[in-house]
């Protein structure tokens, strides 16, 4: 009780304190990035391109990006780019793409712009994956390209697989990104790979979950939900309830609109683990 | 109250109660209690307290009306009528308190000493709410009055001996008693080896080391005003518990309590005592001395409870009332972590006890009315507020897994109410009675997170939806005395509504790893259980008797399954031998076979048995000294045996030669 009032006292003591501050100091450029960490910076004659979020590093598996174009002649951020972009992996006899978003302007802010894209691989040593940028401003346009480095995440948080229908997937985990005991909200997305440039969205398939503790004798959680198709934000969502901390394995079962198995199986005593699953540690 | 079961512990030196030399040996023998409470002796099977220095659990044992639950040779569990910690009303002189292990391994009868002690008052049914609600009963361990008495110094010493587990205790304790002020403190310490079973086998992880001490004080301000301060710290450490997967490695108790205490015979109120009190217990299960073990884990648990009590006395006409004010604060938190066998894997955590916080408060009122000079009613009451909050906010999203709508708080209202009435003459003392009672879901039942119960091998899963557990009560008592012989019957039964067991859940999947499944704490529409012993006492010289006591008990639920923990038919039979200076007893002790067990909740048929003990007691008087020596024989056939109350079967103790002494310094 008491810590409660002594905190809204020191809450009530720095707000006004910075308020205070605030009206002697007028900051020249508000800096949007702030609590963000640069990740890349990919430079051609007239600009750069900054690349963050808050890790400052590229993962496989789901990455968000947000990315701010610096003028090099007078150091001034763009606000009105249109901007495109293609992650390319180059593999030694061929090279492909992966799942990303388009590139759209934060709200709120002048100068950011965000994506995301999902790694389905690397390299051992992050290498292989590169990103150009073609962009306008006004009528003017650019390009920009440059290797970036892609760690391998400690868990797998993304697979790629061959379903029953000859077709190739991918499956991301997207959320919880912070997993806590309980029920979380989870959200997966889903692609399909229609060649090596293009992994669209797949729509309105199922993905059934079963959560285990392959270090408590496979224990399973009660009360978790199967991944359904959201149309809103095109991703797959579901309860996802966790009972304790450590590691998870999330089994998963790919089911097509007709409900059809394309990949994946039940757990028994003889199963432990489906041919696809993501992992989750906490 | 006639139904009031009240025995001695320890009386050593005979203390205020016993002034004169030869009643220091009747407090000491404890085969005639007769003389110090007259209505005690019929009620509790006085005449089997062979040991001065054993256990609380052991003196609780010999009550007909309890049985311990043993899951090793220490920390026993008290269970009355037939039901366990959940049903009962346990309290340490009127004070709250709440063992803080989710498995039950620290009751808190195993948290005092009976040298903090001078007696526990044992209640049958809704007899025993003076202190709380309860269904099966109430023990108020009460620690020893006021001893404003003038007599100095006084010092006494123990030492104890048994030879299976080279069990050791040594007790001391020192009393300065004035007119206006006194202070006593006593220490005593007890450390057990594995036991051994009948046969020589040896019974492993069965070991246990504690120390208790305790420092009581008073002065007095007037003649009626005085004011009182006890605290008692109890620690036992490397605590084996054979028939569980984990012992403990901690097991600590902090007791504390002020009070103030208004005595006025001439007053309409007669007596006033008002106590603040506050007991912390810090309990950690480990599992670092068991070689193979599925996963490594720790258990630790906190119980912290704050509580007051006002309890006043009235005495007008043949109106005998009594009143209790009470309220409690209680703070129960235990979490489990688990170490993979896999390095790579992070630690595995959660909250067991997710932060409850229990509030109550409740009142309490007994009349106890003198119809006639043979004939007396009495009837009580208690009422109660009882608020339940779960404060931690990741162990209130663990339970939201299973419940999804679950609020944080939940508030219930408690009654008790029961009557009964009393006949007594020169030959017959008999007693009917009726009650009603309701209680609370324990933490466990209600907020319980995967808690591993050994017994039937599954997690349990608290349920905070469950409604109060109903009681309704009857019982009955009646003695009668022929010339030498006295004949003794006593009957209780209880039934009780939305009973509170856990029901298996098989879409669940447990979380220790080997368990059988899960069950979710669920109420059965109602069980029944009833008990019936015949008490015989037959003096056949001036100095040979023979005490014999015969019991059934019965216990179903509606689901037409037999309730687990049930005593199947059990005999006690005793020829004792009393001089002044010297006694004697030979007893057998059995029970028949539990052919009423319940496969459903875990039960196995545990086999007839039959031991035979043997005791002695001798008083020496010196000039200095007065030294007083139990001993005897345990077990003498050395039978290896378990009883129904044995958690998973685990034998009880084989032969044991003991040896008590005791030395007061004059």
């Amino acid at each position: 009780m008491k810590l409660k009032y002594i905190f809204t006292l020191l809450c009530i003591t720095l707000f006004t304190i910075s308020c205070s501050t605030e009206d002697v100091e007028t900051p020249e450029e508000i800096n949007e990035v702030e609590g963000l960490v640069n990740i890349k910076t990919i430079a051609n004659d007239n600009h750069t391109i900054e690349l963050y979020n808050e890790a400052g590093a590229f993962k496989t598996g789901y990455n968000n990006v947000t990315i701010r174009i610096k003028n090099n002649s007078d150091d001034s951020y763009i606000e009105n780019a249109n901007i495109n972009w293609m992650p390319m992996m180059q593999m030694p006899s061929m090279q492909h793409s992966c799942p990303h978003s388009t590139i759209s302007k934060v709200s709120n802010k002048k100068t950011l712009y965000t994506a995301s894209v999902i790694y389905q691989m690397t390299n051992t040593d992050g290498s292989g994956w590169s990103l150009t940028f073609n962009y306008s401003i006004g009528s003017e346009e650019y390009s920009a390209k440059d290797t970036i480095s892609v760690t391998q995440s400690e868990k797998q948080n993304v697979t790629s697989f061959m379903g029953s229908d000859e077709t190739r997937y991918i499956v991301a985990l997207i959320e919880p990104i912070k997993p806590s005991i309980g029920i979380n909200d989870m959200m997966v997305g889903l692609y399909k790979m229609e060649n090596m440039m293009s992994f669209p969205v797949v729509e309105n398939f199922k993905i059934a979950l079963d959560p285990r503790m392959p270090g408590m004798g496979n224990h399973s959680s009660p009360n978790n939900t199967d991944l359904s198709f959201n149309a809103i934000d095109t991703m797959y969502h579901a309860d996802l309830s966790l009972t304790m901390t450590g590691y998870w394995v999330l089994n998963l079962k790919l089911m097509n609109a007709a409900d059809e198995l394309l990949k994946g199986e039940d757990i028994t005593e003889q199963n432990e683990k489906s041919s696809l699953y993501l992992e989750l540690e906490f | 109250m006639k139904h009031l079961i009240i025995f001695s512990f320890y009386l050593i030196g005979g203390q205020v109660l016993f002034a004169q030399q030869d009643s220091l040996f009747v407090a000491r023998d404890t085969t005639n209690l007769e003389r110090i409470i007259v209505v005690a002796e019929r009620k509790l099977s006085n005449y089997r307290q062979e040991k001065t220095l054993s256990s609380i659990d052991v003196f609780l044992e010999k009550s007909n009306k309890v049985t311990m639950i043993k899951r090793g040779n220490y920390a026993w569990e008290p269970a009355m009528n037939n039901m366990t910690s959940d049903r009962l009303n346990v309290t340490i002189d009127g004070m709250q308190i709440f063992g803080a292990c989710t498995d039950k391994m620290d009751p808190i009868t195993s948290y005092v000493d009976v040298s903090n002690l001078e007696q526990a008052t044992i209640n049958s049914g809704q007899e025993g709410t003076e202190n709380g609600h309860c269904i099966g009963g109430g023990i108020d361990l009460q620690i020893s009055q006021s001893k404003f008495n003038g007599s100095g110094l006084k010092t006494n010493a123990d030492l104890g001996y048994e030879t299976n587990g080279n069990y050791r205790i040594a007790g001391l304790d020192f009393e300065y008693s004035g007119s206006k002020f006194y202070i006593a403190t006593d220490g005593i310490f007890r450390k057990s080896d594995n036991y051994i079973a009948g046969g020589n086998e040896e019974v492993r992880y069965s070991q246990f080391q504690k120390y208790n001490i305790s420092l009581q004080g008073g002065y007095k301000l007037s003649n009626n005003h005085t004011l009182e301060t006890n605290i008692i710290y109890d620690k036992a450490t490397d605590v084996g518990y054979p028939a569980l997967p984990m012992d403990v490695s901690l097991a600590e108790a902090f007791i504390a309590s002020a009070s103030h205490r208004y005595k006025n015979e001439s007053t309409f109120i007669k007596s006033l005592e008002t106590k603040l009190y506050l007991n912390t217990i810090t309990h950690i299960m480990d599992d670092s001395k068991r070689p193979d073990v599925p996963i490594r884990m720790d258990m630790p648990g906190w119980s912290d409870t704050y509580g007051f009590y006002t309890k006043a006395r009235v005495k007008a006409n043949n109106h005998n009332i009594s009143a209790n004010l009470n309220g409690y604060y209680n703070r129960s938190l235990a979490e489990m972590t688990m170490f993979s066998n896999n390095p790579n894997e992070p630690d595995m955590f959660m909250y067991t006890w997710p932060d409850v916080r229990t509030l109550y408060s409740g009142i309490y009122v007994k009349d106890r009315i003198a119809i006639s000079e043979r004939e007396t009613v009495s009837a009580n009451i208690r009422f109660g507020y009882h608020k339940n909050r779960i404060a931690n906010e990741v162990g209130l999203n663990s339970l939201r897994i299973f419940y999804p709508d679950l609020q944080d708080t939940q508030t219930r209202f408690l009654k008790s109410v029961s009557a009964d009435y009393g006949f007594k003459n020169q030959n017959i003392d008999a007693s009917i009675g009726l009650g009603y009672g309701e209680r609370a879901p324990s933490v466990s039942e209600g907020y319980g997170f995967f808690l591993f119960n050994s017994f039937d091998r599954y997690d349990y899963i608290g349920n905070p939806n469950l409604k109060n557990e109903k009681a309704l009560e009857f019982n009955a008592r009646t003695n009668h005395k022929f010339n030498t012989f006295s004949l003794g019957l006593e009957t209780s039964f209880f039934h009780i509504s939305d009973y509170i067991i856990g029901e298996i859940n098989p879409s669940i999947s447990p979380m220790t790893i080997g368990a059988n499944g899960v069950r979710v704490y669920d109420a059965l529409n109602y069980a029944n259980i009833f008990n019936i012993y015949l008490n015989s006492n037959i003096a056949l010289t001036k100095t040979i008797g023979f005490n014999s006591s015969i019991g059934y008990n019965h216990g179903s639920g509606s689901n037409k399954k037999n309730l687990p923990l049930i005593k199947p038919f059990s005999y006690l039979a005793e020829v004792n031998y009393n001089k002044p200076k010297f006694n004697a007893a030979l007893q057998l002790e059995g029970n028949g076979n539990q052919s009423k067990y319940s496969p459903f909740y875990g039960e196995n048929e545990t086999p007839a048995y039959a031991i035979l003990n043997v005791n002695f007691g001798n008083i020496v008087y010196f000039k200095t000294t007065n030294v007083i020596f139990k001993y005897g024989i345990e077990n003498i056939l050395d039978t290896n045996y378990s009883t129904f109350a044995d958690w998973n079967n685990i034998p009880r103790q084989g032969r044991n030669f003991y040896i008590n002494t005791s030395i007061k310094f004059l």
